[in-house]
């Protein structure tokens, strides 16, 4: 194997990640696709999903909601409109988001009101999943 | 010679001067921390986008999205970003001197130049000299948010979409640190291949090869609009951090100077008294010599 790549993750708000990796798990928007050193030259959507990524033998993982990756042989690059390391979630907000999502969702009403309780309940999900996932495992 | 009263009248008004303008240094350098904190976070952010957007560029046909075409260019849009308020120092009449040479310039070329304003300032600068704008911003800067970058970024690509101008340029004030700013004309639209910023622009290039994924014209269509939006959030952000700097400068500045001339003008004030006290008791004295 050709040794690490960078993988840079950024959102508006911040620089979240600028670190040497062996492996990247993406949330494409059509379908995960992983990333090993020397990947070719790639450019994809990522819809809200986990991005897992590898050092050495520990594996981190992160929320990403929506966004652009932007692969080359030596890097890749994240632009994800919202970010958050799976340390940093709070999992009781993340079930009291779960359960506010699911009411709204089931209360109904517009059209567009019910494609943003839909959206808001699957960030809500992923949000709660990795956390959970973070916590019985000790670490990432 | 003033009297003692007018005297010590001055001394009072530039010590009121001085206390308002020390309570708006103190206001400008808490709130230069916190849009500094934003346009730093900002930043990468920006500039990451902008690589992958020029490294895009010279790939893709260009005809493949509206707001990457290349035309002959006859009108162009002149975006300045100033500030709402007075009080900062040069930071506007830097701003508006450099966009009307910049202007000027355009128009010896015979170039076509629209004017959009962002702030009070620049809208109230050029109105003076009836300058036609063709759309204002004001207000922006008291509750800056991505809402306004979306909103000013919309009106602007779809001007540009509509053939409204042909190239847009950017008239801003870049915040280079707490104390200095720089005045940056810099070129929005169409995205030029190569850029300061771009990473790397020469890599993989030359491969050829390249993938995207959901296809090229889907993708374009989601990233160029969200490049432009991010960019004009990143240029409003860097003008509100370089404003509050100016205008903690400007003020500091100012509290030291009513410090200067308060000392002044207390010594001149006590010379006088002494002066008064002296001119009394020699009359004191003169009396008493009289009587003996």
């Amino acid at each position: 194997m050709a040794g690490k790549f960078l993988l840079e993750v950024v959102t508006p708000e911040k620089q979240l990640l600028s670190q040497q990796v062996d492996e990247v798990i993406a949330p494409g928007s059509e379908g995960e696709f992983g990333v090993l050193p020397g990947h070719c030259h790639f450019l994809s959507t990522l819809r809200i999903g986990e991005l897992r990524y590898r050092v050495d033998s520990q594996t981190h993982s992160m929320a990403i909601l929506w966004g652009f990756a932007e692969v080359t042989p030596t890097k890749v690059t994240i632009m994800a409109e919202i970010a958050e390391q799976a340390e940093d979630i709070d999992v009781e907000r993340a079930t009291a988001k779960v359960a506010e999502a699911e009411r709204r969702l089931q209360a109904g009403g517009l059209p567009s009101e019910v494609k943003d309780a839909q959206i808001s309940l699957e960030k809500a999900r992923l949000r709660k999943k990795i956390a959970e996932r973070t916590k019985k495992t000790g670490h990432a | 010679m003033p009297s003692l009263q007018s005297l010590r009248r001055k001394i009072a008004a530039f010590k009121n001067t001085q206390k308002i303008t020390k309570a708006m240094k103190m206001v400008a350098a808490a709130k230069l921390k916190r849009s500094q904190d934003r346009i730093l976070a900002a930043r990468p952010y920006a500039h990451k986008m902008r690589g992958v957007l020029s490294n895009l560029s010279q790939r893709v046909n260009r005809s493949a999205h509206p707001l990457l075409q290349k035309r002959e260019v006859k009108k162009i849009e002149v975006l300045v970003i100033t500030s709402d308020r007075g009080l900062c120092g040069g930071f506007n009449g830097n701003i508006a001197r450099k966009s009307a040479e910049f202007v000027r310039q355009c128009e010896a070329q015979g170039l076509t130049v629209g004017l959009s304003i962002v702030g009070r300032k620049g809208r109230d600068y050029f109105r003076r000299r009836s300058w036609p704008i063709r759309q204002e911003w004001t207000g922006v800067f008291d509750k800056l948010s991505f809402e306004h970058a979306l909103d000013i970024g919309g009106d602007l690509t779809d001007n540009f979409v509509k053939g409204s101008f042909d190239e847009l340029h950017v008239v801003y004030n870049e915040f280079k640190s707490a104390i200095q700013q720089r005045v940056i004309v810099e070129k929005l639209f169409p995205v030029d291949a190569a850029t300061e910023f771009s990473a790397a622009p020469a890599e993989g290039v030359a491969s050829g090869a390249y993938l995207y994924e959901p296809d090229e014209a889907v993708l374009l269509s989601a990233l160029v609009p969200k490049h432009f939006q991010v960019q004009a959030y990143r240029i409003l952000l860097e003008s509100a951090a370089a404003e509050h700097g100016a205008r903690m400068a400007a003020m500091d500045g100012a509290t030291r100077n009513a410090g200067q001339l308060i000392k002044k003008v207390t010594l001149y004030y006590n010379k006088t008294r002494q002066t008064a006290i002296t001119k009394e008791l020699m009359d004191i004295v003169g009396g008493a010599e009289a009587l003996k």
